[in-house]
């Protein structure tokens, strides 16, 4: 137990000294009226205000956001594997959609969003089509990079033991790149509450995006804090739960 | 030195090869079609029975690899013929066991499950291979290393897996690329005993890449000398230890002639 408790302080205790002086500072600087509280809200009224709209953040916002975010990153996994698997197997494939793919890396999010608002309207498939634009070249590039790390050594062995194309896939290859396309579900996850919450700014009736941005209109900076907060909890929580899969897939091989 | 048995010059003589495991003629190859004077192997022709232990050494850059890889059926030759069992076969891949210089044991997989790697790809039942892998891991001094990784294993214990993965393919013929090439001295050295040892109950046909001529010595019938010039022609030695041999053969008198010779060879050709 002590040589656990030793162990997180040490992980985590220079980062949470840090918190906790930087929130110090944070509060006094507001305390003192150095900045107008409607600017930059101090950490205590921020957790008022959390607490204050505790039941609608969590019965109404965050739920709305969460379905966002899944079915987003459920459909780009999806997607996003299968295209890569594909662009690994198929050179016409490959050559056809990898300039697509980059191209569709350099469009403004921000600038296709309300195009996507005339398409889907106001329906909740506007936010997943944001969030599957943000979150699927991670997927698609990792799983595609990652197959390329399979090794010509391995091909020709497993050639030789008379395997075809797709048991040296099975075997191998996919293998190999699990590792890389895990890294690429944890970017893309975290991506994925970055494009909902674009998606509930440009139009939507519920979510923390949708929630934030009405109460910046109201200057109530609190409640914007509080909710950016909310995002940000719910962005390290889906990092970690994919860590925590990471860890399992992986067990066996970093012993 | 160049002595032959009676069986094979008589085989020879007659022109037969119909005994011979595999059998190479005229084999040439080239990197690139355009310049036929930088090929890699040309006019190779390589002849080994059935059970023989035969050894191809030569400088790097001699075509050793590319050689076993035309073998293997993962090169197609410009020229020449490849027979396996007797037959011309155009797709040799998965006729031969290939063991390369690595022993490209898969990370995630524990020895008892790399090793049924070629199983799995023939189809085979798995669980009734697995008994006779246990035996084998026995006797090859792996038998607590079952469901360890690869990673937990040495330099030589992990070629000694690849050794019996290749073995499991079931197939006659092994190809062994420098297995022990990448092992310190005195790992090879326990790796040479082993293998002598075993050697007698294998009951396969073995064809040996290495660098070094003390282990091409020790543990073959036949030795074959890839010239660097692919233009001048391959040479043959025989080997006439007798079997079964242990690893302290080459302080004796003969060996270390044979190896002079060997040496001699080499760098007249050089």
């Amino acid at each position: 137990m002590k040589a656990r408790w030793k162990k997180w302080t040490d992980d985590y205790g220079l980062f949470l000294l840090i918190v906790v002086l930087v929130v110090s500072v944070w509060e006094w600087i507001i305390r003192k009226g150095f900045i107008p509280s409607f600017i930059l809200p101090s950490p205590s009224s921020i957790v008022h205000s959390l607490i204050d709209n505790w039941q609608i953040l969590f019965e109404v916002h965050l739920p709305a956001t969460l379905k966002e975010v899944i079915i987003g990153f459920c459909l780009s996994v999806v997607g996003g594997v299968t295209l890569g698997i594909c662009m690994h197997f198929s050179r016409v494939v490959e050559k056809a959609l990898y300039p697509f793919l980059i191209i569709s890396q350099t469009i403004p999010l921000i600038a296709i969003s309300p195009i996507f608002i005339m398409w889907f309207g106001y329906s909740i498939w506007s936010k997943i089509a944001v969030t599957i634009l943000t979150a699927f070249f991670p997927i698609v590039v990792s799983t595609y990079d990652g197959l390329k790390l399979g090794g010509n050594e391995y091909r020709e062995l497993l050639l030789t033991m008379g395997a075809n194309r797709w048991e040296l896939f099975k075997k191998v290859q996919f293998p190999t790149a699990l590792p890389v396309i895990l890294s690429g579900l944890k970017m893309s996850v975290v991506y994925c509450v970055v494009g909902a919450t674009i998606g509930e700014w440009l139009g939507a009736s519920e979510g923390l995006g949708y929630f934030s941005r009405r109460m910046s209109g109201n200057l109530q900076a609190d409640a914007v804090f509080a909710a950016v907060f909310l995002l940000s909890l719910l962005g390290i929580v889906l990092f970690l739960l994919i860590a925590i899969l990471e860890k399992q897939l992986l067990k066996n091989r970093f012993r | 030195m160049n002595i032959c048995f009676g069986i094979w010059f008589t085989r020879e003589e007659i022109g037969l090869s119909n005994s011979s495991i595999v059998s190479v003629k005229d084999l040439s190859y080239t990197f690139s079609k355009e310049d036929p004077s930088k090929s890699i192997l040309s006019k190779v022709s390589i002849d080994v029975n059935a059970g023989e232990f035969v050894s191809v050494i030569g400088t790097s850059g001699s075509g050793k690899s590319t050689l076993f890889k035309l073998l293997a059926g993962l090169l197609e030759p410009i020229e020449g013929q490849i027979w396996i069992d007797g037959k011309q076969c155009d797709n040799r891949l998965g006729k031969v066991g290939y063991m390369p210089q690595k022993d490209l044991l898969l990370p995630w997989r524990t020895v008892m499950d790399n090793i049924l790697l070629p199983i799995e790809l023939i189809k085979e039942n798995k669980k009734q291979k697995m008994v006779e892998i246990r035996e084998w891991l026995s006797r090859f001094g792996l038998f607590e290393y079952e469901n360890a990784y690869p990673n937990e294993l040495s330099g030589g214990m992990r070629q000694r897996v690849a050794f019996l993965r290749t073995l499991m393919t079931g197939r006659d013929l092994l190809l062994l690329d420098e297995p022990f090439g990448a092992l310190d001295s005195m790992t090879k050295r326990k790796m040479h005993s082993w293998l002598l040892e075993l050697w007698g109950e294998l009951q396969k046909t073995v064809l040996f890449i290495t660098h070094d001529l003390e282990e091409a010595i020790l543990l073959s019938d036949r030795i074959y000398i890839l010239p660097s010039d692919s233009n001048q022609i391959i040479q043959e030695v025989k080997i006439n230890l007798p079997r079964p041999r242990s690893s302290n053969f080459i302080y004796q008198s003969d060996f270390i002639e044979m190896r002079k010779e060997l040496e001699r060879l080499i760098n007249n050709e050089g």
